[in-house]
């Protein structure tokens, strides 16, 4: 286990150095004038010149790799002062280090995405295993055919569409909002109630999806059978039996959404005003803030890879035919 | 899958057979026949099917209803448009005989016009991307495959390297550092640009799926009596991959492009609502919700037509997705 883990922790290392020199490159040796996009649209020599120099633009790209990447773990000095440890730089548009503004803006992430994966998780699953448990009745074509709406809907058309319905007409919900967990537990859940049921209303229809066919799947499995042969109730046989078979390919799933929205659920956060790390991105597009992107693309990439593999580690758990060597 | 072997010998069979009496129907024929008795199928078929004309005789619509998404009615007709607001005057989104769908807020041009262009504009973007990635898929799938040995490993590291990617952030993060490479910031980018640029986006993020599927079918085919025994008669490896691997990835290809394409329009259209897709004035159907989110709280019948469209467009993909592969493959279960 813990030789699967260093090596599986290496080779996570090796995939984010990858691509984060990616990133770099195409980001600062691309374009031709990064500072020209930090400069704005009416721009003059002196002042390009500056900020060339202060950001240390004017050192060749992989010089400024390396210096960016040393920065990450040790910290650096830049002309405007020093950056402590994680240092990404500081953003071209605010000025603002670029490693506080993520730390800034993650609890609105965090809370999303763990509110909805909760959510998602819980219904679609469910949703899931009551389709496969009644499979072939009216409940399970009704069940497969809402999901398949639900897959197909968009964030950016549902969401607006509640935001317009029930807080704008009806206001039976709160303007979606992040306010802290701690400081107003009841507010922080009213103002993420709607980002968290819109989200997990396109996840849920693929949950559900997938794990009746999962189950189905599981159900004809000579263990079930043979299960069910020896008399054990039928509750036992579709929860002990068919639902342990069925939960491996969820979890994997489950892993790489989670890692996903962790690194920010953009077009969520942008439809809902919620100023998480999507929108930071978002808006370092808008603005062309490359530091602050390259920060972001960063640990969302870091999410992913983390995340990807938890998710080996929890195979192991799950499915103890799995052996990590 | 039909078999492989089976493949082979219908497709042998048939010419010699050309003659005589009928040989049986081919693998081709055998899955539209199925496909054609599936109802649910030929009707996604149809609904896709319309998709594409609208898009395809976007002008031609244009001359007949007499209008075309650019002109600002609202603006040349100041009793459509409220003064003040800026919403229009008649209720449900100023919709009558007139402007069928109603007319945008504040610029008062015709949604229904926007959305046909619209729908123009994204599913070209996403049948360029499907192409692009179908045929990287492929090429990428088939020669890792069949070459083995360290060129598939090298192509399978950069398959897995691409796919732990923040995908999204990846499209959203590329299109200014796409389009910075050959505009400089000072000016204006043309929209033909705008477009080769997202589909360029897409592509180098949407090939993966293909190939890493492609490659394992590849892997199991070519150690089938059919490929060796094309090995045995002197076949080239070009003629091998072409006549005798290729016939039989037929149906993964075809099942995964009709998975892609819906996927690629909807994150053309997210890129757009999000602002860094396709911009005004070139009419889209992302930009038609972008727009829309702006709107809601006067009025949520803009945001209707595109939203509806696009429910319905990308059900029916999947539904038709769903049928080819019933065709194609008999034996799956749903």
């Amino acid at each position: 286990m813990l030789r699967f883990l260093a090596r599986r922790t290496l080779g996570a290392i090796v995939i984010l150095l990858l691509i984060s020199a990616i990133t770099f490159f195409l980001f600062f040796a691309l374009p031709a004038e990064p500072a020209r996009l930090a400069c704005g649209k009416n721009c003059d020599p002196t002042s390009l010149a500056i900020i060339n120099k202060n950001l240390g633009l004017d050192q060749p790209v992989p010089v400024q790799y390396a210096k960016f990447m040393v920065g990450i773990f040790v910290g650096r000095d830049f002309a405007v002062g020093h950056c402590d440890a994680p240092c990404f730089g500081y953003s071209f548009v605010s000025q603002e280090p670029v490693w506080g503004t993520i730390v800034d803006r993650f609890p609105t992430t965090l809370s999303l995405a763990v509110g909805g994966a909760a959510v998602f998780l819980v219904f679609g699953v469910g949703i899931g295993m009551i389709a496969a448990w009644r499979r072939g009745t009216w409940v399970d074509k009704f069940v497969s055919s809402l999901s398949l709406l639900g897959a197909s809907m968009q964030i950016y058309f549902v969401g607006v569409l509640c935001l317009a319905w029930f807080v704008s007409g009806l206001g039976i919900m709160e303007q979606p909002a992040y306010h802290s967990v701690t400081d107003n537990p009841a507010k922080w859940f009213s103002g993420m109630l709607l980002p968290w049921l819109v989200l997990s209303l396109i996840f849920m229809a693929n949950y559900s999806r997938m794990t009746r066919s999962q189950m189905v799947e599981q159900l004809q499995e000579d263990h079930v059978r043979t299960a069910r042969a020896k008399g054990l109730s039928g509750r036992t046989v579709f929860f002990r039996y068919a639902w342990r078979g069925a939960i491996a390919p969820i979890v994997t799933i489950f892993g790489i959404d989670l890692g996903s929205l962790f690194g920010g659920a953009m077009v969520t956060e942008y439809t809902f005003t919620l100023h998480g790390i999507g929108r930071l991105a978002v808006e370092s597009v808008q603005l062309t803030d490359l530091p602050m992107l390259m920060g972001v693309m960063l640990v969302s990439a870091a999410a992913i890879v983390v995340f990807n593999i938890l998710v080996d580690a929890a195979y192991a758990f799950i499915d103890p035919r799995v052996r990590l060597a | 899958m039909t078999s492989p072997s089976q493949t082979g010998v219908v497709e042998k069979a048939a010419p010699a057979a050309e003659g005589g009496a009928p040989p049986g129907l081919a693998p081709r024929q055998l899955m539209w026949r199925r496909f054609r008795r599936d109802r649910t199928g030929m009707v996604s078929a149809g609904v896709v099917l319309f998709f594409f004309l609208v898009a395809l005789l976007a002008p031609l619509i244009s001359t007949l209803y007499g209008k075309d998404p650019y002109t600002t009615y609202g603006l040349d007709r100041p009793e459509l448009l409220d003064p003040l607001t800026g919403y229009p005057m008649k209720p449900n989104g100023g919709i009558d005989g007139e402007f069928w769908f109603g007319i945008e807020p504040k610029l008062g041009r015709d949604v229904l016009m926007q959305l046909v262009y619209g729908i123009r504009t994204s599913l070209l973007i996403g049948l360029a991307a499907t192409v692009l990635s179908t045929v990287t898929g492929i090429v990428i799938g088939v020669v890792a495959g069949y070459m083995g040995g360290r060129t598939d490993y090298f192509l399978g590291r950069l398959i897995d390297l691409l796919l732990s990617f923040p995908q999204q952030l990846f499209f959203v993060a590329f299109m200014p550092v796409v389009t910075a490479l050959f505009v400089s910031p000072q000016k204006e980018t043309p929209t033909y640009f705008r477009v080769t640029a997202l589909v360029l986006v897409l592509w180098l993020l949407g090939w993966m799926q293909l190939a890493r599927l492609l490659r394992g079918q590849v892997l199991s085919l070519r150690e089938r009596e059919f490929v060796e025994a094309a090995k045995v008669t002197g076949a080239s490896p070009w003629r091998i991959v072409r006549k005798e691997l290729l016939p039989n990835l037929g149906t993964p290809i075809l099942v995964q492009a009709t998975l892609m394409l819906p996927n690629f329009v909807t994150t053309e259209a997210a890129l757009s609502f999000l602002g860094v897709g396709m911009v005004e004035p070139t009419p889209d159907w992302g930009r038609m919700f972008a727009k829309g989110a702006n709107f809601y709280e006067g009025d949520i019948t803009y945001m209707f037509f595109p939203g509806i469209a696009m429910v319905v467009f990308v059900v029916a993909f999947n539904l038709l997705g769903d049928s080819v592969r019933d065709a194609m493959d008999p034996k799956t279960t749903r």
